[in-house]
């Protein structure tokens, strides 16, 4: 029989106008992660205590918080990652506002997503299917790993500082970089990623590749490249379009063209001129 | 509390109302908002969290790009098959003619799946479908889809409405004028007045212990419905997947993806012994290898493009046939440390392979279980994962019973029969989404708004407040744990009349307590008042559960009973069980199943 052992956990109780950390003693059990010590707590101890779940799995994002000062998932976070006597102090995402307790208002995300065009593919090939290498995508597959769990925005000091003036933070710079490097979109986004969503306020500290739980290089294999784009490639269409038929950043691989090349070089040159114009 | 002023109550009037933003809430937003209509999404959670981030080895639609053999014909038969043939034929058929179209629709959203080595979408075996057919995003499937559909719906003139729940459709006897729920984050009211509603809610996997489920898997469609007056149907079908996490206790039940099996990894028992080769059933024992050396030809062959003349591996037999041959081995002493079997992919496939074809299933032992899948096997246990049951719907329109009320995905029945193929639901949902969307929106075309009615409407107010108003009664936590031992221990895996009776007095017992449930605090994001409210929904899909096994004197599918073990070729082979609300509570009834026509029965005879 093994001796029930148990642990203290601070857990943030409070709102917008406000709280403090209180301690709960809660009894472990093995592989016992923060999300269910918060549970144990709120079946046992305080019912009204306030945290937003759903998978307990790692896979939808939402138990997003701080523990110890660090973004992480609850689900993800396991007691025994913890000395034994370290305090375990829980606390809400520090960038967005507090509803209740470890809950936040992560509605800021869902106003920006809202904000970036969307998908706008090529027409399909002529067997109506559309053609993409493996190769060609493993780097927006990783991408789109992302659970929107929102804590590389958490983390991310110009979304802390500066976000009310539209910074899309590394979550959607991700999402426009998906779309950029998307072997079959064909909506030129450079304009908006540079004046609208602001790149250039990143300047890549890879805080938020660090918290990031699903592992995504968010700032080497992401905004880097983006950044780039935008500025070498800003007066270059044909080479923004060579770049995105190939589907990685355009010098590493090349690949053959598809047939609906020429008629978009038209039409994005075509569209190009008129905003010049 | 006093019961607020009901004229103040936040009120919102669409065209199509729907309720729940998975997979088949999303998609069918998206087509009712093709129509030009008004369109509401309430969701439980916040946009893009719903379960369908969890489905994880594929969507399976004939696209016949891996074997062109492929086509829906096959994949109907495949889906009969698995559902014992108590599908609803028509609802199988459009399933599998219209997959296909549904997925290439999600390439033209952004969508990326593997590709195949000529560029086109890759697909993989899976359990019961005769050819590799699951279009798939290594195991994150339902995330790929999920966010795929939510990217482009943000941008279809959707409202979403974000933790809402709906705690009552209001129908005002006769059909549908409208829902009450609450705002999660204040606790206010907010009343929809609609046109037409899709009720999209998914499952009820929280019923059970051990279950794959995320907490809003509470059955709330089904009971939405069940109290509005729509019937359930086939509610004892009960999917336990066959691989779920056992250890540690904190992960118990944790999804493992069936796409370890379909990427050749099998199961063992504590004497290293493939366990699957001695349970092939009847219905399967023609198309089933009967050696290890035929089943890895075929694995091998099957996935590398050549038209293997082995037969399929056991492995990937059906999921109620693999999780009953655990349970038995299990039972019979061969089980694995912590009470389940060994699932080994580290000693057949490469570890490069393994991480790069089931990244986040190496994540999840890695963090979670203490286990490196590329050098040592998996525990996996049964756990509860789908319901094949839930709201009746005329199948060419997902319609209920009640005029303007549609159903789609998981909390509809019909589609699945007695058991659902993997890979069938993340289909199930696009499919049945967009046809209950668009039924949704010309029926909202066609007819004008009905008022609503404004005493349902206080007596939902007064029903969602009562536990703040008594002195004392039962924490809604507690009775929820005691409500997922019950069910997991009298109408679990394998059942019989006596564990179905004790599970019924104990949910009878346990509905009472319910209705005495006590809360505190506020109303602001007060996870002991959403847990009693989800209570009465569990407690209503419990009973009909129960109640459903117990009626059905045989084993079939996803509903295994001790007592009757066998598949029965004659009563039972032909009837599906209905459950509705009556005066005197919940009654059920068999109705006779509906024979596909001719030239359909020539489709299930070939081959």
């Amino acid at each position: 029989m093994t001796m029930t052992k148990t642990v203290t956990l601070r857990v943030f109780r409070g709102d917008s106008q406000g709280g403090q950390l209180e301690p709960y003693e809660v009894e472990t059990y093995p592989g016992m992660v923060v999300l269910d010590a918060i549970h144990d707590i709120q079946a046992k101890q305080e019912p009204t205590l306030a945290v937003r779940w759903n998978c307990k799995a790692g896979r939808c994002g939402s138990c997003s918080a701080e523990v110890n000062g660090k973004p992480r998932l609850m689900c993800m976070t396991r007691i025994s990652h913890f000395r034994e006597g370290e305090p375990i102090d829980v606390t809400p995402m520090k960038s967005f506002p507090v509803v209740k307790d470890l809950v936040t208002d992560v509605s800021f995300n869902f106003e920006m997503a809202k904000k970036i065009p969307p998908f706008k593919p090529r027409p399909r090939d002529p067997d109506g299917t559309w053609r993409m290498q493996q190769k060609d995508i493993d780097r927006i597959q990783e991408f789109r790993k992302c659970i929107e769990c929102f804590l590389c925005q958490d983390v991310c000091h110009v979304v802390r500082d500066h976000k009310k003036e539209s910074f899309a933070g590394p979550r959607f710079l991700i999402h426009l970089a998906t779309l950029d490097m998307h072997p079959l979109d064909t909506l030129d986004r450079r304009e908006l990623v540079k004046d609208r969503f602001k790149i250039g306020y990143c300047n890549i500290t890879k805080c938020c590749s660090e918290v990031c739980p699903e592992q995504i290089h968010i700032t080497d294999n992401g905004i880097i490249p983006l950044k780039e784009r935008v500025a070498d490639d800003y007066f270059d269409p044909i080479r923004w379009l060579l770049a995105k038929a190939s589907g990685q950043d355009g010098k590493k691989t090349k690949v053959r063209l598809p047939l609906s090349t020429d008629a978009a070089v038209e039409t994005s040159a075509a569209t190009r001129a008129e905003k010049a114009g | 509390m006093a019961i607020p002023d009901q004229a103040k109550f936040e009120r919102h009037e669409h065209d199509v109302l729907i309720i729940g933003a998975g997979g088949a809430g999303l998609r069918a937003a998206i087509e009712a908002s093709a129509g030009g209509l008004s369109v509401g999404l309430v969701c439980k959670s916040l946009l893009g969290k719903a379960h369908t981030v969890m489905a994880e080895g594929g969507v399976a639609a004939a696209l016949g790009y891996v074997e062109p053999k492929d086509n829906w014909k096959v994949h109907f038969r495949d889906t009969m098959k698995g559902g014992r043939y108590l599908n609803q034929w028509r609802m199988a058929q459009l399933h599998a003619m219209e997959a296909p179209d549904r997925v290439k629709e999600l390439e033209e959203w952004g969508a990326l799946f593997d590709r195949t080595a000529d560029g086109r979408i890759l697909q993989r075996n899976f359990g019961g479908h005769k050819y590799p057919r699951l279009a798939h995003v290594g195991d994150r499937t339902g995330l790929e889809m999920i966010r795929t559909l939510q990217q482009h719906g943000i941008h279809c003139g959707i409202h979403v409405y974000m933790e809402c729940t709906v705690t009552r459709l209001l129908t005002g006897g006769d059909r549908v004028r409208g829902a009450f729920g609450y705002w999660r984050d204040s606790g206010r009211f907010v009343v929809f007045h609609a046109k037409a509603i899709v009720v999209a809610t998914g499952g009820v996997g929280r019923c059970f212990r051990i279950n794959s489920n995320s907490w809003e898997c509470t059955g709330d469609g089904q009971a939405l419905a069940y109290f509005a007056g729509a019937e359930l149907m086939d509610m004892e079908f009960m999917q336990f997947h066959p691989t779920g996490m056992v250890w540690p206790p904190s992960v118990r039940g944790t999804l493992i993806t069936e796409g370890v099996r379909g990427e050749g990894g099998t199961l063992r028992n504590s004497e290293g012994k493939r366990i699957m080769f001695g349970y092939i059933p009847e219905l399967y024992a023609n198309e089933t290898a009967t050696t290890e050396a035929e089943a890895d030809q075929w694995l091998r062959e099957s996935t590398s493009g050549i038209a293997s003349k082995a037969r399929r591996t056991p492995d990937l037999l059906p999921r109620d046939i693999v999780a009953r041959a655990i349970h038995s081995e299990v039972k019979a002493g061969r089980g694995s440390p912590h009470g389940g079997v060994f699932l080994d992919i580290h000693s057949r496939r490469s570890a490069e392979d393994i991480k790069r074809k089931l990244p986040a299933m190496y994540h999840q032992f890695k963090e979670l279980g203490d286990v490196d899948i590329t050098r040592a096997p998996m525990e996996v246990g049964p756990t509860a994962h789908y319901t094949m049951g839930g709201i009746r719907v005329d199948p060419e329109t997902q319609e209920s019973r009640i005029r303007g009320l549609f159903a789609a995905g998981e909390c509809a029945a019909g589609m699945h029969g007695a058991n659902r193929l993997g890979g069938n639901s993340l289909s199930d949902l696009l499919v049945f989404g967009r046809i209950a969307g668009l039924h949704a929106s010309r029926y909202a075309k066609a007819h004008g708004v009905p008022p609503l009615d404004e005493d349902e409407i206080g007596v939902a107010a007064r029903e969602a407040l009562a536990p703040f108003e008594r002195v004392e009664g039962p924490n809604p936590f507690l009775l929820h744990e005691d409500l997922k031992d019950k069910m997991q221990t009298f109408v679990g895996i394998i059942r019989s009349e006596e564990d179905l009776r004790k599970g019924l007095e104990h949910i009878a017992r346990l509905a009472e307590a319910t209705a005495r449930v006590k809360v505190d605090g506020n109303r602001q994001y007060n996870a002991s008042w959403h847990q009693a409210i989800d209570m009465r929904n569990m407690i209503v899909v419990s009973d009909a559960m129960a109640r459903a096994a117990l009626a059905r004197k045989e084993s079939r599918g996803g509903h295994a009973r001790e007592d009757f073990p066998d598949m029965d070729k004659g009563h039972f082979s032909k009837v599906n069980i209905v459950v509705r609300r009556a005066s005197a509570g919940m009654e059920i009834e068999e109705v006779v199943h509906a024979d596909p026509p001719p030239e359909i029965q020539n489709v299930l005879d070939e081959a």
